[in-house]
């Protein structure tokens, strides 16, 4: 049989990149339940105190909020101007196009501590105040990017005559957008508006350089990572990840059973 | 003038429009209206690009060459054409510039080995399982939420010295008795494998997705070796996703400095972009740092252009 090599190799490599990803995650969900005192580095017996009690470092609270709320306002700023950019340059022509998408495809081009530097030498230059500000003025311009290249893929495999279909039935171009179009880009806008958000909650880079004194939850970690983490960060590191798994597994079987409805039909 | 010019003239609306007997320059003046349209749509996004990414490369550009006056204050310095901090900084700093070009290609080939096959897995092998294929997929996006410092923090835990995987290869004799796991360049290279490797497989998954899997059966018929296939069939095909994975992960990769500090040892392991980080905020040399950013940022995008050039398909750029 020749194929059997390619037909065990990809199931066993695959298996094993799963575990290679989930091994650090089981660990920071098991060191949330130690009874850790100061520092949260080798196993001292079982508790649920840091589960009962995830704000008893308060920082790591306060740090998580800074967190969901930069994460929550570049991500709209992003998804507005990202989703309209996506159908301009792809529903229009421009003498410029390919300036255009060039200066999309850049900030994803350049890394991070580029991306960060160049922001700090300009509140420098400018005499901004870092703080959370900065930070989501800072996170926007990578979302942007990330929001336009998924959502350009969905615009892209819609059938103009769609539009046209609803113009002939005299609706305003208002109308068939939003009763037309946007519906049907919704679950590309989702999934860049999941992507920008994820990408913003776990940026560290571009924050440590534009954030002055504002804590975020990455932020915190680092900087408490040489006197030691606090067990209530691998509850909330946890927290969210499940929060996170069940709210796409719960979209996913949703949508799985609703497949299968339409599909008994 | 709008495409919709060239699509909008094929289709029955406007050939009704026209049968209509309705003057073209009507007609005419309606594109123009729908081409300002996209401007308006782009117009704000673009602005804020020129604002907040634009501007300030230049911003960075100008304070690499600014100098720092006799007896002034701690982070005080006069714009200037100073040259000089270019040389300076690359002189002191090279050997870090290349290694961490040098981690990053590790990581990027070691990515695509491990996420080529995991991508696979979910895109064609399950193809037929949404459940199973939805659940994984999440499983690759949602680490995020857990924060890559959590995560690397842990892997720094896992591989300690008093750890159970080197206590256990030190046993095994696979490790010296005074080999280590973290503090080395081999820890590094695995943490940047390990932080990437979504970035890698996420892209290769979106292009195998769409593959059409006849296209593998005929392959499989006509070839009869799986790998044959694979090789002359399903790899060309997807390599627009390998192109965007390999950029998603070497770009970051080669500017990160999470890995080398957590898990390196500021000797022989470090990174560009942690001397980036201390030349701002330690050193408070704004000019020297912001001359390194721009050079690492000049070597990436030419290496990005000469690759994507080689290899590259019309999607990307």
């Amino acid at each position: 049989m020749k194929n059997s090599f390619g037909r065990w190799l990809v199931p066993v490599i695959g298996g094993l990149a799963f575990i290679f990803l989930l091994v650090p995650i089981a660990y920071v969900f098991v060191f949330s339940f130690n009874d850790a005192g100061r520092t949260n580095l080798t196993w001292r017996g079982f508790t649920w105190d840091n589960w009962r009690n995830p704000c008893g470092a308060p920082e790591v609270c306060a740090a998580l909020g800074n967190s969901l709320q930069i994460g929550a306002t570049a991500t709209l700023i992003a998804v507005v101007l990202g989703t309209a950019i996506a159908i301009g340059l792809v529903r229009y022509r421009f003498r410029f196009n390919a300036t255009a998408n060039m200066l999309i495809f850049l900030p994803l081009a350049t890394p991070e501590v580029v991306l960060g530097a160049s922001l700090l030498a300009q509140f420098l230059n400018v005499g901004a105040e870092l703080g959370k500000g900065t930070i989501i003025i800072a996170h926007t311009v990578f979302c942007i990017s990330f929001v336009v290249v998924t959502v350009k893929a969905r615009v892209a495999s819609l059938d103009p005559k769609l539009e046209e279909a609803a113009a002939d039935l005299y609706a305003s171009p208002m109308q068939a957008f939003w009763r037309v179009t946007f519906p049907l880009l919704l679950p590309g806008i989702v999934a860049a508006g999941l992507l920008s958000f994820a990408i913003s909650f776990d940026d560290f880079i571009i924050t440590n350089f534009n954030s002055g004194n504002v804590d975020t939850f990455p932020k915190f970690i680092y900087v408490a990572a040489t006197r030691g983490i606090p067990a209530q960060a691998n509850v909330i590191g946890s927290a969210m990840f499940i929060i996170a798994l069940l709210i796409v597994i719960g979209g996913q079987v949703l949508a799985h059973r609703r497949r299968k409805m339409l599909a008994a039909r | 003038m709008s495409a919709q010019t060239t699509t909008a003239d094929k289709t029955p609306a406007a050939d009704k429009r026209r049968g209509k007997g309705e003057p073209g320059s009507g007609e005419l003046k309606e594109d123009r209206r729908r081409g300002r349209m996209g401007y308006w749509l782009i117009l704000p996004g673009f602005v804020f690009l020129l604002l907040f990414f634009v501007l300030p490369v230049f911003s960075l550009l100008a304070t690499s060459l600014y100098t720092k006056p006799p007896g002034a204050d701690i982070g005080q310095f006069v714009p200037a054409l100073e040259f000089n901090n270019y040389v300076r900084m690359l002189g002191s700093y090279w050997p870090e510039l290349l290694r961490s070009f040098a981690f990053a290609l590790i990581a990027t080939v070691a990515t695509l080995l491990i996420g080529y096959p995991m991508a696979y897995l979910i895109a064609v092998r399950l193809r037929n399982h949404a459940l199973l294929r939805g659940i994984l997929l999440v499983l690759i996006i949602a680490p995020f939420f857990t924060s890559f410092i959590l995560r690397t923090q842990a892997w720094k835990q896992i591989l300690a010295d008093e750890g159970p995987v080197v206590s256990v290869l030190r046993a095994v004799a696979l490790l010296p008795d005074d080999g280590r796991l973290t503090a080395t360049a081999f820890a590094v290279v695995c943490g940047l494998t390990y932080n990437f490797l979504p970035f890698m497989a996420l892209p290769i998954y979106a292009n195998l997705e769409r593959l059409d899997l006849r296209l593998i059966e005929a392959g499989n018929d006509l070839y009869a070796s799986g790998f044959t296939t694979f090789r002359t069939v399903t790899l060309p095909l997807s390599m627009p996703g390998v192109i965007a994975g390999t950029l998603l992960t070497f770009i970051p990769a080669a500017g990160d400095y999470i890995n080398s500090s957590l898990l390196g040892n500021n000797r022989d392991t470090t990174m560009i972009g942690q001397v980036v980080d201390s030349r701002f905020f330690r050193v408070v040399d704004y000019p020297g740092a912001s001359a390194l950013s721009f050079v690492l940022m000049l070597a990436i995008l030419a290496l990005v252009f000469i690759y994507v050039r080689r290899f590259g398909t019309k999607e990307l750029l």
